[in-house]
């Protein structure tokens, strides 16, 4: 499955506010994308624009082609998947069953299989008769994540997947995310932790306030210079003992 | 797993089968008239234009007790089906068509029909009083939300403006109309099923059912939806027409139980949310177990609403108030709670 999302030259504007401003971005199959940038850059407004969830002011997504506007809203859910920001359900269903809804745009002989495959990877095999509600964040994050699984989809789109999670599932939940692109698919992520963004993406796109400052492979784009300034902080990048670039805010 | 729950699920349909035939015969026979088991089975044996043996039995049972029993349990069914879906559209447990005003439009759709003399037209009530209460619904849908959610302090808010609003024209109505088939502000603001008659059974029995076939088709959006408009839409949902359509068949079973027996409370806010602590929130088996708790819920009212006083007959939204009302604060306090603060 090579699949392919081009979204060229976005404008989202909400009021007086311009939320992106001519901002491009591509995913291919076996690529992670991570989107970062400061607060109210606008990454969470790039990730909805490509998701589809709302009509752009200027510019074209496309998938394979096609624009996002023409397809069917099943079709577009079997292409890719959006992992939100903690979400709130409103009744007290199971792990099971809201992993479950995952496949309701396929609903075919798959789907048990899929379904505890997901559960299986994110280990919450043993919450599946446990409500949504009762669980840790940590864990209500892994069922959520669980269900963009089972959607299996060659895109999915991850909003700031590892931010309530410990260091321990941060890892885990990375090298899924590595295996997700191993086996071809395409990932894009919201991330705020920049080291995260340096060991784990293929490519790292920077906003600043809408606009797109800087893509490219992560060692040649997070920068000290750059990311001083997007961030308004001194930022250093060193190299630890094993090659490994970490990038720290030098200490006022 | 699945395979016990599947036991469980039809075992509790059975249950509430067996609950509501029980009831409906328990009904058929109390009452000012009382008719032994062995005479119904004899009535129901000789047919409605059998030869008698007790005249008297014969036309209480046939003409007053049948379809005034039919009534309760198609309304009953109604107002717990459009309950469930209210509750499934709003992403809030306390939405029912009574306390946010949408059997209040119904309401006033209907007394206004009666006034301008639109009662003189087949289905001229209903359809003012389905007007009335989609209308509603989707007027309280636009003002209680926000970010695709519904605040349960703007949801009940809104209700109470709606209903004071509703009142208020349904009391006018009543004061200047003189009309024999506008009967009493009672009549609609406390619901009694004492004035049903076979015709209002013919006229809402066929939209009832229309309803609640057609409210099946919404059981998987609506276990979707519970994940919120984006992520839901995410999943291929077309989130606004199917809201739409599903305000719409609201509108239909709200409005066609209130044209035929004003409003009854509270039924659709209990009876779903027994069934959800007994079956869990999924709302493909919410749905019918709701419509037969429903069903059962509201011939035990209306059978508590002329028997508890008899020979005098209780309205019947008294009877639902009464214990509605109380459930209706302990669930406010527990939603309040779950939902942290008044959000």
């Amino acid at each position: 499955m090579t699949t392919a999302l081009i979204a060229k030259n976005l404008v989202v504007v909400r009021g007086n506010s311009t939320l992106l401003n001519d901002v491009s971005l591509e995913i291919n199959a076996g690529e992670l994308v991570a989107v970062i940038g400061p607060n109210g850059s606008g990454k969470s407004t790039l990730l909805g624009a490509v998701a589809g969830d709302f009509a752009l002011d200027a510019g074209s997504v496309t998938l394979n082609g096609n624009d996002l506007a023409t397809l069917a809203p099943r079709e577009l859910a079997r292409a890719r998947a959006v992992l939100p920001q903690q979400i709130v359900i409103s009744f007290p269903f199971t792990v099971r069953e809201i992993v479950a809804m995952g496949r309701s745009p396929w609903r075919d002989d798959n789907d048990d299989e899929r379904i505890d495959a997901a559960m299986h990877r994110l280990e919450v095999m043993s919450l599946r008769e446990r409500t949504y509600q009762t669980l840790s964040v940590g864990e209500q994050a892994r069922v959520s994540m669980a269900r963009v699984l089972a959607q299996d989809t060659p895109l999915l789109l991850l909003d700031e997947p590892t931010a309530v999670l410990d260091i321990g599932q941060q890892e885990r939940f990375l090298a899924i995310a590595r295996a997700l692109v191993d086996e071809g698919r395409g990932v894009v992520a919201v991330l705020h932790d920049l080291n995260v963004a340096m060991r784990f993406a293929t490519r790292v796109v920077v906003l600043h306030e809408g606009r797109c400052v800087a893509s490219g492979d992560p060692q040649s784009v997070l920068t000290p210079v750059l990311l001083s300034d997007v961030y308004h902080q001194k930022i250093q990048v060193t190299t630890t003992m094993e090659g490994r670039s970490v990038i720290l805010p030098e200490q006022r | 797993m699945t395979d016990t729950r599947r036991t469980s699920i039809f075992a509790v349909g059975m249950f509430l089968l067996a609950l509501l035939v029980a009831t409906t015969l328990l009904s058929l026979a109390s009452g000012a008239f009382r008719i032994s088991f062995l005479d119904l089975l004899r009535i129901i044996g000789d047919g409605p234009s059998g030869e008698p043996i007790d005249g008297v039995a014969h036309n209480v049972f046939w003409q007053v007790r049948l379809p005034r029993v039919v009534l309760a349990v198609v309304v009953g069914a109604s107002l717990a089906v459009a309950g469930v879906i209210m509750q499934g559209i709003f992403r809030n447990p306390l939405a029912e068509p009574a306390t946010v005003g949408v059997s209040a439009g119904a309401a006033v759709g209907a007394v206004i029909a009666i006034i301008i003399g639109l009662n003189e037209f087949p289905l001229g009530v209903q359809i003012a009083a389905f007007i009335g209460g989609t209308l509603s619904t989707a007027l309280v849908y636009l003002l209680s939300r926000s970010d695709g959610k519904t605040e349960v302090v703007t949801l009940i808010l809104t209700g109470i403006a709606i209903n004071a609003f509703a009142g208020a024209v349904i009391g006018f109505g009543v004061f200047v109309a003189d009309d024999d088939d506008l009967r009493s502000v009672t009549f609609w603001s406390l619901g009694t099923l004492g004035l049903a008659t076979w015709k209002a059974v013919g006229v809402v029995a066929p939209l009832a059912l229309a309803g609640m076939l057609i409210s099946t088709r919404f059981a998987r959006v609506l276990d979707i939806l519970a994940l919120g408009d984006r992520p839901a839409s995410h999943l291929g949902v077309r989130v606004e027409p199917v809201r739409l359509q599903a305000i719409a068949v609201v509108g239909l079973l709200a409005s066609s139980a209130v044209a035929a027996t004003g409003i009854i409370a509270f039924v659709g806010l209990l009876v779903p949310h027994i069934m959800r602590i007994v079956l869990g929130p999924r709302h493909r088996h919410l749905l019918w177990t709701s419509a037969l708790l429903g069903a059962t819920v509201t011939l035990l009212a209306d059978l508590a609403a002329r028997t508890l006083l008899s020979p005098a007959e209780l309205p019947l939204g008294v009877v639902t108030a009464l214990i509605g009302a109380p459930f209706f604060l302990l669930l406010l306090r527990s939603t309040r709670r779950s939902q942290g603060g008044w959000a």
